[in-house]
């Protein structure tokens, strides 16, 4: 018995070790070829994008976990009509693709978009001053709107279990709502935050849709790098090392995040 | 709940309404806004038309929709197979097993996209199998990544899925193969719809895999998408990009009417 139990097993790991397994192999290889580190750790632009990449993905989690915590713990106990639909609104947002959120800033703080056309009407100037789009702040501001709901689906589910028992005798002893926030509902809400959080960091070092349309020659972070390495300049080796160093660093960083996700049993 | 007084609430709802249509609403809203204008250059846009739909409905617009839908629909259909029977397959080993194999099946989540891309690239370039140039290559790729997602929200449903039901129509002396088909599958049918969705929805939308291996005859819409806003066509790219989801939310529609339907089974 248990050995037809493992050659059921075999197919899909067949199948996966090929597809998947087999390339990845290759990547390692090809980014052995004597000297390929050394030129790639030696050069500047990949120090740059690596200095970039973390710092944006860092910066991002942060924001997405204010701004995702402070809007779920609205929908969640301050309820208003339409709460229900924001939460759908939320799960329909996370179905698609984040290049659609850069595109939307182009309409919205672009040189010719509404932020700016507004600035225009009202003072007379020829032209606007909001031209950060192209810079790291542009992917920031990106990366924040498109992941915040990531953030959000755990909180939400972690809040809508919490007995809301807990929050009544508090606020009956006296607690201010800060109070409540700070002493009640954080330290249950951690498990949920850490899990969400980590997951935003892995997803924002492997971001790659949003750099892209974002079009800014001065931002480029190590996807962005391995593509134009790979593609644009046909230099594989350096693409295979850089794609390496990116692998170890999400890939780390997501073993972490099922652990922490394991321990809040999400 | 949290807030009794009446001003209290009012500040949480102002708050929230402050951070949340700006950054949430208003990107899809402006992409809508502008899919239907000519021109961005006050507060509002102007020159209403609808000749970007019509443009977006034939031609190289209308082939990279169609080559993004069978492109989802088979990396949805293949992924789901290899996910489910991965998912049965680990379940009925043991706890180190299963742990192996869940592992193996979660990590092209954590490795990034275009690295997949290029790990694809890599490998199919080369004469034993050759598939680069081809759509093949593309719809592989897209396998690779939803195959994880699939494989997740499988595993999850069978780890809720109540041991009895199979417990009891084996010691009836159903088959294994029985029980699989006429028991298992139909109880996990709910997921598997909704996986399906996840992984239609993702296909639809992937970008960094795709740009490392599409071939000319084989051009995804969020890839015209992106050489439609490259050159400066931000107008026919929204439009584009709501034609994408629209094709994506009809999709998790169907897919959600046939989970409901099947859940009062």
């Amino acid at each position: 018995m248990p050995t037809t139990v493992w050659l059921w097993a075999l197919p899909p790991v067949a199948v996966l070790a090929l597809v998947f397994l087999y390339p990845l192999a290759l990547v390692v290889q090809e980014s052995l070829a004597p000297g390929a580190y050394a030129e790639v750790f030696a050069s500047a632009s990949f120090r740059e994008a690596l200095v970039t990449t973390v710092w944006l993905a860092v910066a991002a989690t942060v924001g997405c976990l204010v701004l995702g915590f402070v809007l779920a713990l609205v929908i969640a106990f301050v309820p208003f009509p339409g709460g229900k639909a924001v939460s759908k609104f939320i799960d329909v947002f996370l179905s698609f693709p984040s290049f659609l959120i850069t595109l939307a800033l182009l309409f919205l703080y672009g040189t010719v978009g509404m932020a700016n056309g507004i600035w225009t009407d009202v003072t007379g100037d020829p032209a606007g001053p909001f031209r950060f789009l192209t810079t790291p702040w542009g992917v920031l501001l990106a990366e924040i709107t498109y992941f915040t709901p990531f953030v959000m689906r755990p909180l939400l589910a972690a809040f809508s279990q919490m007995e809301t028992a807990q929050l009544e005798v508090a606020s009956s002893l006296g607690a201010r709502p800060l109070r409540i926030v700070r002493q009640v509902i954080l330290p249950e809400a951690l498990p949920a935050l850490a899990a969400g959080g980590s997951l935003v960091l892995v997803m924002c070092l492997n971001e790659f849709g949003i750099v892209l349309f974002t079009g800014a020659k001065g931002v480029t972070t190590l996807p962005m790098l391995v593509y134009s390495k790979a593609i644009l300049e046909s230099d594989y080796a350096s693409a295979c090392v850089v794609a390496i160093v990116n692998v170890a660093l999400s890939v780390g960083l997501y073993v972490l995040y099922r652990g922490v996700s394991r321990r809040a049993g999400a | 709940m949290l807030v009794h007084s009446r001003t209290g609430k009012w500040t949480a709802w102002v708050l929230f309404t402050v951070l949340f249509v700006p950054l949430f609403a208003l990107p899809l809203l402006v992409i809508l806004a502008a899919s239907f204008s000519t021109h961005w250059s006050g507060a509002f846009p102007s020159g209403p038309t609808t000749a970007h739909y019509a443009a977006a409905v034939r031609g190289e617009s209308l082939q990279a929709l169609t080559t993004s839908l069978v492109t989802a629909v088979t990396a949805s259909v293949v992924a789901l197979t290899v996910g489910t029977w991965a998912a049965l397959a680990a379940a009925a080993l043991g706890k180190k097993g299963k742990r192996v194999l869940d592992a193996l099946f979660m990590l092209p989540v954590a490795v990034p996209s275009v690295v997949v891309g290029l790990a694809v690239l890599v490998a199919f370039s080369q004469p034993p199998m050759l598939l680069n140039g081809t759509r093949w290559i593309v719809i592989l790729a897209h396998t690779v990544l939803v195959t994880a997602f699939a494989h997740q929200s499988v595993s999850a449903a069978l780890r809720r899925l109540d041991p009895m039901y199979e417990q009891a129509a084996a010691s009836l002396g159903a088959r294994p193969s029985y029980v699989l088909l006429r028991v298992k599958l139909p109880l996990l049918l709910p997921s598997l719809t909704a996986a399906a969705g996840l992984c239609f929805a993702l296909s639809m939308g992937e970008l960094s895999a795709t740009m490392m291996l599409y071939p000319p005859d084989w051009m995804p819409l969020p890839v015209l998408i992106f050489t439609a806003t490259d050159r400066g066509s931000l107008f026919t790219g929204s439009a584009l990009a709501v034609v994408l989801m629209a094709a994506t939310l009809l999709a998790l529609l169907a897919v959600s009417r046939i989970r409901t339907r099947a859940s009062y089974r």
